[in-house]
């Protein structure tokens, strides 16, 4: 009883009376809940594919936005993962709960090549570097197309599961579970894992880092398998949600996509990406039922690009949180912009003018 | 067969010496990686495109267009858009890419995907040591080592080369000691850009125009300066030729070579990153702290 109520007060003050703590958790019920309400076949599967596509940004935002290793070709890990759980599935007829996890596995071990590189550069070179691996893939692809059918693709893979509902809740599950495990390994005030600190301090200056003796190429490498392999997981959840992997997933726009989804959900927050993916990526999937949409979807995306880049280069969510929450200014505890005083220390907290 | 490679090579390489250089002086002057530079050289190609062989307009108008409004029109977007997060060179690459990626759809949409080309602008063609040159390829060399001279002239020659050149050495001494490096950064990226037109305009004949094909040149570019060393234009310049040899060779010799052309650069680029982090020509900066 006496630990029921310590959760219910845990609860109480550590994440009802965050704002952006509440907002996620409402949404992640709102997310449980809604295939109850409703469950039809296109909108479920909408969400899903936004669930997987907020799993890739977040893995993107995990290593350009904490560690600060801007990678531009993060499709490659993707397609990478993609493409082996493809092969393994269709080939060797492994099921998916074994290809999944492989083909994640061989998206951390791209990260670790690309890790080869990246550990000489710095800034833009790393991003040139990274950019030009997915070309690379896509172009052997292309060479093997007896294997991996070239300009078409693998299709024919096995299904995660039987019925919409079921592979809605397991993309759920492990996106929900996934994010998690990213956010711990990039909470600054963990006490479980202190990467978080040191993947910020790898970013804001990486000479400093060195000199105060953190291992910053132990922690890069650390990193890119990291964000390989939650890009991986979400790969071979979508080959086998799709269906069919054909060189797209390796494109320049693919990409480019997770970096749109981030920059206008708000850098280096993780939860930036699943917001930006949540609200870009159903309107493009709007604009693809018209004609003139489908056509023009990417150019709206890179627009948006352009305008939050050069406007609102926090983000959305950044702002939004700017709105809804302020600091304590004494005990630097979060509190609702609505309160008057700090729920903690009592401290006004809106000077009076 | 070599003398194939030689000479499809050197065509080849001038006009990625072409671009390289265009590359490398907006990175050393105005410390802009413009992620769209080919994509103006693909806008470019279908301007000409679209006045000379759509319109019927005269080449002489095509080609002019085509190297005035893509100038205009990067000058315009670093003024308004690229010279505000300057100091951040990661929104930069962000930002160009965005550009880039903007004129390929815009293309898209006007003209869809099918391959499209030009008409020589000169006919014909010679026969040297058995391999078939079409008299247009001579010309794209031609005016693809013209247009280095010019620049090479430009920048060791007058007053404009050397404030360039000050600036790309030492950009707060340059601004000290008079240079406006803003305006002339705008320039540089006009002329950048316009070389990019011009080579555009003379290759467009002898290459399929559609709007995709800033990728397979942005990738040589890319690795041809940091071969070449970032920074130093020479190095730009040998990086692309090495490239070019390399890509046709590749191309000519192994079977479905031209997919992985890509790959052949960006193998020679780990090469020499690996070996050689500055490149085999630039100099070793000091990481910068912010």
């Amino acid at each position: 009883m006496g630990y029921l109520r310590w959760l219910y007060l845990k609860f109480r003050s550590e994440i009802v009376a965050i704002p952006w703590r509440l907002i996620s958790l409402i949404f992640v019920v709102f997310l449980m809940v809604f295939p109850l309400v409703l469950p039809h076949p296109y909108v479920l599967r909408i969400l899903a594919l936004s669930l997987l596509f907020s799993l890739f940004a977040a893995s993107w935002d995990f290593l350009a936005g904490f560690t600060g290793q801007l990678s531009l070709g993060h499709a490659f890990f993707f397609g990478a993962s993609a493409y082996t759980s493809a092969l393994l599935n269709t080939k060797l007829n492994l099921p998916p709960w074994t290809t999944i996890p492989l083909s994640a596995l061989v998206a951390a071990m791209a990260g670790l090549i690309l890790c080869l590189p990246a550990l000489r550069l710095r800034g833009i070179y790393l991003a040139l570097v990274t950019l030009v691996f997915p070309f690379i893939l896509s172009g052997l692809v292309h060479v093997f197309s007896g294997l991996t059918g070239g300009e078409l693709g693998i299709s024919g893979l096995d299904r995660l599961g039987y019925s919409p509902i079921f592979n809605y809740y397991l993309i759920l599950a492990v996106t929900v579970i996934s994010l998690l495990i990213m956010w711990k390994f990039t909470d600054t005030r963990s006490k479980l894992v202190r990467t978080g600190v040191l993947l910020h301090a790898i970013r804001e200056d990486e000479i400093t880092a060195r000199a105060t003796g953190v291992a910053t190429t132990r922690y890069k490498i650390m990193a890119f398998a990291i964000s390989g392999f939650f890009a991986g997981i979400a790969g071979g959840l979508y080959a086998h949600f799709i269906r069919i992997v054909g060189p797209s997933v390796l494109d320049l726009l693919f990409s480019f996509n997770a970096l749109v989804w981030t920059v206008f959900g708000g850098i280096t927050t993780l939860y930036g990406p699943v917001a930006g993916v949540f609200i870009l990526y159903p309107i493009t999937e709007l604009l693809r039922l018209h004609p003139i949409g489908e056509e023009i979807r990417f150019l709206i995306q890179a627009i948006i690009m352009i305008i939050v880049l050069l406007f609102m280069p926090q983000g959305l969510t950044r702002w939004i949180r700017d709105q809804i929450e302020d600091e304590c200014p004494r005990c630097k505890l979060v509190n609702f912009t609505v309160r008057r005083v700090c729920r903690g220390c009592r401290a006004p907290l809106h000077l009076e003018k | 067969m070599l003398s194939m490679i030689l000479i499809n090579g050197l065509v080849a390489g001038g006009v990625y010496a072409l671009l390289a250089l265009g590359f490398a002086l907006v990175f050393g002057v105005a410390r802009i990686m413009n992620m769209a530079h080919t994509a103006f050289y693909a806008l470019a190609a279908f301007i000409v495109y679209t006045l000379s062989v759509m319109f019927r307009a005269s080449y002489l108008t095509g080609v002019s267009l085509a190297i005035l409004i893509p100038a205009i029109i990067g000058a315009v977007y670093y003024r308004l858009a690229l010279d505000r997060v300057k100091q951040h060179e990661l929104a930069v690459v962000i930002l160009s890419l965005a550009l880039a990626v903007l004129f390929q759809e815009i293309l898209l949409v006007i003209f869809g995907s099918e391959f499209r080309g030009i008409p020589a602008y000169i006919n014909g063609f010679v026969e040297i040591s058995g391999v078939r040159i079409a008299y247009q390829q001579l010309f794209a060399l031609g005016i693809c080592i013209l247009g280095l001279a010019m620049v090479w002239i430009l920048l060791l020659k007058t007053r404009f080369g050397i404030a360039i050149r000050a600036i790309s050495q030492d950009k707060e001494i340059a601004n000290v000691a008079g240079i406006n490096v803003t305006r002339l950064s705008m320039i540089t990226i006009a002329i950048s850009i316009a070389l990019a037109g011009i080579t555009a305009v003379v290759i467009a004949p002898v290459q399929t125009i559609e709007p995709h094909m800033w990728i397979p040149p942005m990738i040589t570019v890319l690795a041809a300066v940091i071969i070449g060393g970032v920074g130093s234009f020479g190095g730009a310049i040998i990086g692309a030729f090495v490239l070019a040899f390399s890509e046709v060779a590749f191309t000519t010799l192994v079977p479905m070579g031209s997919w992985l052309k890509g790959t052949v650069s960006l193998l020679a680029m780990m090469i020499v990153l690996l070996i050689k982090p500055e490149g085999l020509f630039g100099k070793f900066f000091e990481e910068e702290r912010l």
